[in-house]
């Protein structure tokens, strides 16, 4: 699971659950795979994310190191912070740990890369 | 568009995913019709619900190499096989074993495409995690599509696209009526009648 991927992940849908953002990740494997550095996509793609969220993500992970906690403005000329945000976005992922919703607690496996949010019908709204 | 490689599967896993077959090509056929308008949209995040093998968004992710491509399904097995697709083939792919869209945020896909369990059946025999939740699709074969039309209006970003597959089973018509009232306009981008079935790919934007 790449963070990028957890940016856009909640646990709304369960019973209960009001916003189910953002969830926490604990990780026992954390992996660095290149992937080609792609600027345009970078940019246009910051806009839509909760940057707090990313931050505390990589923060919870150790990846947050050089990443601002506040985007600067005009980041879209900043070669070198685009580079990190690639990099946090797309190249550190999570294979093996488990996310946790931040209001019930229920825990999501995350197995070979691959977050497991499925639920029981008992448990979603 | 190329089809993506898909000689890395072990035809034994098949037993477990679905496998492609016409209707997964038929939906590839709809997007390569319809690539100049999507290069014009140039996606940002683009979503697969229930991906199986992976070959339709792997071909998309191909395409589009601007755009960040997810995918879910509720069989865990075709989570695996639709990453390592999209492995295979060098694009990026992030596959979440999740039911529909339920457990992404709303309004952030700008594409987002569904070939649904669209067999008619019992409603007992869908709604399961295995092969079956492939084809299954429970009156009408419309059990899943609805559930999943329901959520579009909320999970599409502004201005988004949602392509589907239908038989004419599931009664088109209806699906559009239901579109309509979320506020869609629809197109139909292509039809086939393959062996004993009518099949057609419909936009909603």
């Amino acid at each position: 699971m790449k963070l990028i991927t957890h940016n856009m992940l909640t646990s709304k849908c369960l019973k209960g659950v009001l916003t189910g953002y953002p969830l926490a990740i604990n990780a026992i494997d954390v992996k660095v795979n290149e992937v080609d550095y792609n600027p345009e996509f970078i940019t246009r793609i910051i806009p839509k994310l909760d940057w707090e969220v990313l931050w505390t993500a990589a923060d919870s992970i150790g990846h947050s190191e050089g990443l601002p906690k506040v985007i600067e403005p005009k980041y879209e000329e900043n070669e070198e912070f685009l580079k990190k945000a690639h990099k946090v976005l797309l190249e550190v992922e999570v294979e093996e740990g488990h996310l946790t919703c931040p209001e019930s607690g229920r825990q999501f496996p995350i197995s070979k890369g691959i977050p497991n949010m499925l639920l029981t019908e008992a448990e979603v709204q | 568009m190329e089809t993506p490689y898909q000689n890395h599967i072990d035809k034994a896993d098949f037993d477990y995913v679905y496998e492609p077959a016409e209707d997964s090509f038929l939906l590839i056929d709809a997007l390569e019709k319809d690539l100049k308008y999507l290069k014009a949209k140039n996606p940002m995040l683009c979503l697969e619900v229930g991906s199986g093998s992976g070959v339709i968004i792997t071909a998309l992710a191909m395409a589009l190499p601007n755009t960040f491509c997810m995918s879910t399904d509720v069989n865990l097995r075709a989570c695996v096989m639709s990453k390592l697709t999209a492995n295979y083939n060098k694009v990026q792919l992030e596959s979440i074993n999740m039911d529909l869209a339920t457990s992404t945020r709303d309004n952030i896909f700008d594409v987002v495409i569904f070939n649904p369990p669209y067999v008619v059946t019992e409603t007992a025999e869908c709604g399961g995690r295995d092969i079956a939740a492939s084809w299954a699709g429970g009156v009408k074969g419309r059990e899943v599509t609805d559930r999943l039309l329901d959520m579009i209006p909320k999970k599409l970003a502004k201005n988004g696209t949602f392509y589907l597959l239908l038989i004419k089973e599931n009664i088109p018509d209806e699906v559009i009526k239901i579109m309509s009232e979320h506020g869609f306009k629809y197109e139909m981008v292509i039809e086939r009648k393959v062996k004993n079935e009518h099949q057609f790919v419909f936009k909603f934007y």
